[in-house]
């Protein structure tokens, strides 16, 4: 499309790049899941270009738009759906920024979102938050929705930490070496997922160094638009990484698909080399996984039947399909069922079940369904995020088959033929 | 918009499904031709037919012009909105109401998705055949409006041999049957079903649709053929007609729309073939395998340079999704660009595509060709800068130019994409003063105000010919704009 926006040479590129190509073919539709929901055009991917196109020429206020920029999941389903190749991401990452320091919010979305970019992104801070929560639960009902919903995702209790060596050796011949991320809001949540990776990794013969002192690597802060904060603590994750290692793992695929963004949050910065030099090593531990070649473990001694649930950040923004599959396949005993309709979102994405509490509910209300129709028995997942939302919806359904990171899978399998 | 009329709406619809403010109305200012653009007086979200009953009937009323829009993907601007007009979004009804696999049929609401049908029936091994590029998201009710086609109505033909009945509601409120359940039942009487379909809005809203399902074939065979040269390729769908082969499809694209579905898709396509022929046979094993053999023959007499054929489903499907996601994909190569849509008689391909050729090179523009080879229908993609000082009226011209030429060879104006806004200017061209005149009065016998997509198709009074760069004069009075 053609446009009338002037912006500086710093944004330019990344905003109306994706605006020129657009020819608003509608092909992205069918992908988008506010607009399977909501059927309107302002909720979906061409809509809200043509909006964002409007408010940079404009043509209408801001915070007119904005209800419809917040209501985008940041799913990145309409971004392989594209034909002419528009990067919608690197929009409405470079808009959100643009629009947050201008914004203006009511006084709990500004506390809510102060409590979150506060707290998700520190560990110590997070695990006292949820102390905190149960006290809050008791009062859920005379606080605004916002609040209910973040209360009503946090567990009823915190797991026990599971420390990690600095480094863990690899288990017989050494096949390469890499960093481990740790992640923040997992660390709390789920300190097991770190531990079965950098586990399964030794297994396959992997060197794993697990820094101390990691940081956020800032992705859950790019997604609502908190640029400074979100590099000030990327930054503070490139010295701790040895120099002659193969890869950067994550295990979080929100954070993966962040930090490949990288590039783009420190563009202009001085440190821009050195974020794209960290950017380029960092892969997901299914796709590092599958790139080496699994050492096949002993496996299941009855069958298993597992769904894999795609994280929209690894399907869509990483397009990690086919590698957690192919790992999958290659357990002895496992049985790989489909989950229909397996592009669409289940809701979680980063901070939206706190923001959009009734669209994410919604949303994780059909993944369920059509999770259980599949009737699996374990369902898997690469991303913390997604984890949680199905283990509340399947908690709300009466449900409590076992949900978990594609890692925990991966290390059950190794451990029950020892 | 006027005040009376909104508030009547307003008995119809919660606030929810009626939009009317700015930051609403925008993002349906256009629809897959963004070259113009009109903002709405308002949009109305109807999810069952008595809304939409009640909204035609005070349209009718009030006299506002209304269009109906399912997902907005008209490339001809079919539903581009009017200004000061209603949009009826119909994209929430888009129930499947009934499926009767014996009797192969299945009754819709008008805003279901194409592809969702055949979703829908796979499971009792049938499908519904007519396959725009775009049914992926476009509607059956934008399907009945422009008699929509696709690579495989070859075969099978366009929209209109697979709509068997259908309850509208006509312009002016009332609400009738056209057809019925069975394929003898349209011979009874006047075609109806046949009028509606391909009227492009002009006579009502279809609210509910019987369409005939096909057995899903047992067998595909995809055949991908290059050539060194695109006349070849234009040869060789004449070889495979001669040879008495009816395929389920047959495509080709040029060097230029290669590349774009290739940087799109990456679907694997030769990377030096100045042009690609796509052959599909489709339908019972036995039939299949025996047509295959003589298509083998005959493409390897007509020169290609390399033949490969899909040895998987997956194979075939990456051919289709590099032909389906070309036109979009060209936004990769060229800044701006015109989709055109004409026809010429199959036998006149070859003449067809070196007159193109003469055309490019006259404007020194590039023009990108994918067709449905099979049926004559041509998809010149005409790319330009419009930031270029005159490159759009250069374009134009040569879309006019290439149109021009269809009609000479004894061709069309179009073949699928429909009249809509973008081609009311042509029609005089096709049709004699008198032939328009009575198409006229068979529109407003039936919508006596003339409120149902106003302005589209006829080169009228309300919608004088497209006149900005000298063509679009609606754009000059403020009403339209054009990127």
């Amino acid at each position: 499309m053609r446009h009338q926006i002037e912006l500086d040479a710093l944004r330019a590129p990344e905003m109306l790049e994706p605006i020129e190509k657009c020819v608003h073919c509608g092909f992205c539709l069918a992908a988008c899941p506010t607009y399977d929901l909501l059927g309107e055009e302002m909720d979906s991917p061409r809509g809200r270009i043509y909006l964002m196109k409007n408010v940079l020429e404009a043509r209408i206020e801001a915070d007119e738009a904005q209800p419809y920029i917040d209501r985008c999941l940041g799913c990145m389903a309409c971004v392989p759906a594209c034909p002419s190749g528009v990067e919608y991401g690197d929009l409405l990452v470079s808009y959100r920024a643009l629009q947050e320091a201008e914004r203006s919010r009511s006084l709990t979305d500004a506390v809510t979102r102060k409590l979150v970019c506060e707290t998700l992104p520190y560990p110590q801070r997070f695990r006292l938050a949820i102390r905190g929560g149960k006290i809050g639960r008791a009062f859920a009902t005379l606080l605004p929705d916002a609040f209910g919903a973040m209360l009503s995702l946090l567990p009823e209790s915190l797991p026990a930490p599971m420390p990690l060596p600095a480094v863990l050796p690899a288990v017989g011949e050494r096949r390469g070496k890499v960093g481990l991320l740790l992640g923040c809001a997992q660390q709390v949540l789920a300190p097991a997922i770190s531990h079965a990776a950098a586990h399964v990794l030794a297994a396959n013969g992997i060197e794993v160094h697990i820094p101390r002192g990691q940081s956020c690597c800032g992705s859950i802060l790019l997604h609502v638009g908190a640029e400074d904060q979100a590099r000030q603590l990327a930054r503070g994750n490139f010295p701790l990484m040895p120099d002659d290692i193969d890869a950067i793992i994550t295990t979080a695929a929100g954070c993966g698909s962040g930090m490949n963004d990288y590039e783009l949050l420190f563009k202009g910065e001085a440190d821009a080399e050195r974020a794209r030099a960290f950017s380029r090593l960092v892969m997901d531990f299914s796709a590092y996984l599958a790139s080496i070649g699994l050492r096949p473990p002993p496996g299941f001694a009855e069958e298993r039947v597992v769904a894999y649930q795609d994280a929209c950040h690894l399907l869509h923004a990483q397009g990690h399909q086919a590698e957690p599959r192919a790992l999958l396949r290659q357990v002895p005993n496992l049985r790989l069922v489909n989950i229909a309709d397996a592009g669409m979102c289940c809701g979680s994405a980063g901070t939206y079940n706190i923001d959009q509490p009734s669209i994410a509910a919604e949303l994780g209300k059909r993944k369920v369904a059509a999770i259980l129709a599949a009737e699996p028995d374990v369902i898997v997942s690469g991303n913390i995020g997604c984890i949680t939302q199905m283990r509340a919806h399947l908690n709300f359904v009466g449900d409590d088959r076992p949900v978990m990171h594609l890692a925990q899978l991966l290390h059950q399998a190794y451990s029950e033929g020892d | 918009m006027n005040h009376p009329f909104i508030q009547a709406l307003q008995q119809i619809y919660p606030a929810e499904r009626l939009l009317t403010r700015d930051v609403q109305l925008l993002p349906y200012e256009s629809d897959g031709l963004t070259a113009f653009q009109t903002k709405p007086g308002a949009v109305a979200l109807p999810v069952d037919e008595d809304e939409i009953i009640s909204t035609v009937r005070l349209c009718h009323q009030m006299e506002v012009p209304f269009v109906a829009r399912g997902s907005g993907t008209s490339l001809s601007g079919g539903s581009l909105p009017i200004a000061d007009g209603l949009i009826i979004g119909l994209n929430r009804m888009n129930r499947i109401k009934r499926i009767d696999p014996r009797g192969r049929i299945a009754v819709v609401e008008p805003g279901v998705i194409n592809l969702h049908i055949t979703h829908a029936v796979e499971p009792y091994g049938l499908y519904y055949a007519p396959d725009p590029s775009s049914q992926s998201i476009c509607t059956i009710g934008g399907n009945i409006a422009f008699n929509s086609g696709g690579a495989h109505c070859l075969k099978y033909g366009m929209t209109s041999n697979h709509v068997l009945g259908m309850k509208v509601v006509l312009a002016d409120g009332t609400v009738t049957q056209f057809g019925s359940e069975s394929l003898d039942g349209v011979g009874i009487g006047p075609d109806l079903v046949g009028l509606f379909v391909g009227s492009e809005g002009l006579f009502g809203i279809a609210l509910e649709i019987t369409l005939r399902l096909m057995p899903a074939p047992q067998l595909y065979r995809t055949v991908l053929a290059a050539y060194d040269n695109l006349g070849r390729a234009g040869d060789a769908v004449s070889m495979v007609v001669a040879s008495g082969l009816l395929p389920g499809a047959m495509e080709i694209m040029d060097r230029l729309s290669i590349k774009a579905a290739e940087a799109a898709v990456a679907a694997g396509y030769p990377p030096d073939a100045e042009a690609l022929l796509i052959v599909e046979l489709e339908g019972e094993a036995l039939q299949v395998e025996a047509e295959f053999a003589q298509l083998q023959g005959v493409i390897e007499e007509s020169g290609a340079f390399e033949v490969r054929v899909a040895q998987s489903e997956e194979e075939r499907a990456r051919i289709w999704k590099g032909r389906k996601s070309a036109f979009s994909a060209v936004g990769r190569l060229s800044p701006d660009f015109i989709v055109q849509d004409g026809v010429v008689p199959r036998s006149r391909l070859g003449e067809a595509l070196q007159e193109i050729d003469a055309i490019k090179s006259k404007y020194g523009l590039d023009v990108a060709n994918v067709f449905h080879a099979g049926d004559g229908n041509l998809h010149p993609l005409i790319l330009y800068d419009g930031r270029e000082a005159g490159a759009l009226e250069r374009a134009e011209a040569l879309a006019g130019e290439i149109l021009a030429m269809c009609v000479d060879l004894g061709g069309s104006i179009t073949g699928e994409h429909g009249i809509g806004m973008e081609k009311r200017d042509y029609m005089p061209a096709m049709f004699s003063d008198q032939e328009l005149e009575i198409m006229m009065a068979l529109r407003r016998a039936i919508d006596p105000k003339e409120i149902a997509n106003r302005g589209k198709m006829f080169p009228g009074v309300e919608a004088p010919a497209l006149q900005q760069h000298g063509l679009h004069p609606l754009e000059k009075q403020g009403v339209i704009s054009r990127e």
